[in-house]
């Protein structure tokens, strides 16, 4: 693991996220008995490595009228897939885009792409887009949507202190 | 978590601006809101009332820093299960019980469970693959990434 006992700490206490105060950093500095200019350089040093992808806020999709997701799968040839992933991956609809590798001969699919809309209709417009962009290389296609969120807690580290 | 969309004047311009802003970043500076504050040209205090706001109706989910684990040497996988639906409950609470369970969706498929599991060290997510099949009986399809071509979507705002 590449992070130290004090980043541990660090992203221990603020993956439930950070306070609404003036000075967060400070507020969680003195949760952890560490000075401000710490907290600040660490995170920034984090950051910097791609361990902190981002400090941001989250919209809630659902309450933000984007009450339709679908992950959409598609076989596509194995040589065109690094051309069409980055394709894919640069629609402003689709969330996330990923290569996977296939399970046969249950799950064809190799090609992942997470779609959002404001309904249904929406979301399988912007298929038929995708499906347009693949073209040819592409032999099948499916789009599973949630019925139900399970859990979503994100990362959680394990014996963290605090 | 609110699922349902907020009432169409549930937000301003300001509150969109604010959206529109913070989703792609916060600064990590001593004062952070009035510093995001004066590039969206709003006080301070404005900015945080404003954030406490969109958070207590739900507009966000979180707000803070989002890890990456890979980067810290950890690893995900998203993986799948075709569940029996007189099943489901039970398996489900098996699933979950594991801490390295991240996300998990119920999918309109014959493959209906879908999950990530998130571990600081890839041992445990085959472990955590393995006990999860020896628990349930069932088998745990594992699709971890190859490549990743984009992730943080942005809301339009």
């Amino acid at each position: 693991m590449s992070i130290d006992a004090i980043d541990r700490q660090i992203i221990s206490a603020t993956q439930a996220g950070l306070p609404l105060t003036p000075a967060p950093y400070a507020e969680v500095a003195s949760w952890l008995n560490l000075d401000e200019a710490t907290v600040i350089a660490r995170l920034a040093a984090m950051k910097e490595r791609g361990i902190v992808r981002r400090i941001a806020l989250a919209p809630n999709h659902y309450a933000l009228g984007l009450v339709a997701n679908g992950m959409s799968v598609w076989d596509v040839e194995d040589g065109e897939a690094e051309r069409l992933g980055a394709l894919v991956g640069a629609l402003d609809f689709v969330s996330h885009c990923y290569l996977r590798p296939r399970a046969l001969p249950d799950w064809p699919y190799n090609l992942f792409a997470m779609v959002h809309g404001h309904s249904r209709d929406e979301v399988e417009a912007k298929r038929r887009e995708i499906a347009r962009l693949l073209g040819p290389a592409c032999r099948a296609q499916d789009i599973l949507y949630s019925t139900r969120i399970l859990k979503k807690t994100g990362l959680r580290l394990k014996n963290a202190e605090g | 978590m609110r699922r349902a969309p907020l009432p169409a004047d549930a937000l301003d311009e300001t509150d969109r601006r604010i959206l529109a802003a913070l989703q792609e970043g916060f600064p990590i500076t001593p004062r952070p809101f009035a510093d995001a504050g004066a590039t969206l040209g709003m006080g301070e205090t404005d900015l945080l009332e404003r954030v406490a706001r969109l958070r207590e109706i739900g507009a966000i989910t979180r707000f803070g820093p989002f890890f990456d684990v890979a980067a810290m040497g950890g690893d995900f996988c998203l993986c799948a299960m075709a569940v029996p639906a007189g099943r489901f409950e039970a398996v489900l609470s098996l699933v979950n019980a594991h801490t390295e369970v991240a996300h998990n969706y119920e999918r309109a498929h014959r493959l209906n469970m879908w999950f990530v599991l998130a571990a600081e060290n890839p041992v445990d997510i085959e472990r955590t693959a393995a006990a999860i099949e020896a628990e349930t009986g069932l088998s745990v399809l594992r699709f971890p990434k190859l490549r990743e071509f984009y992730i943080g979507f942005r809301v339009p705002l």
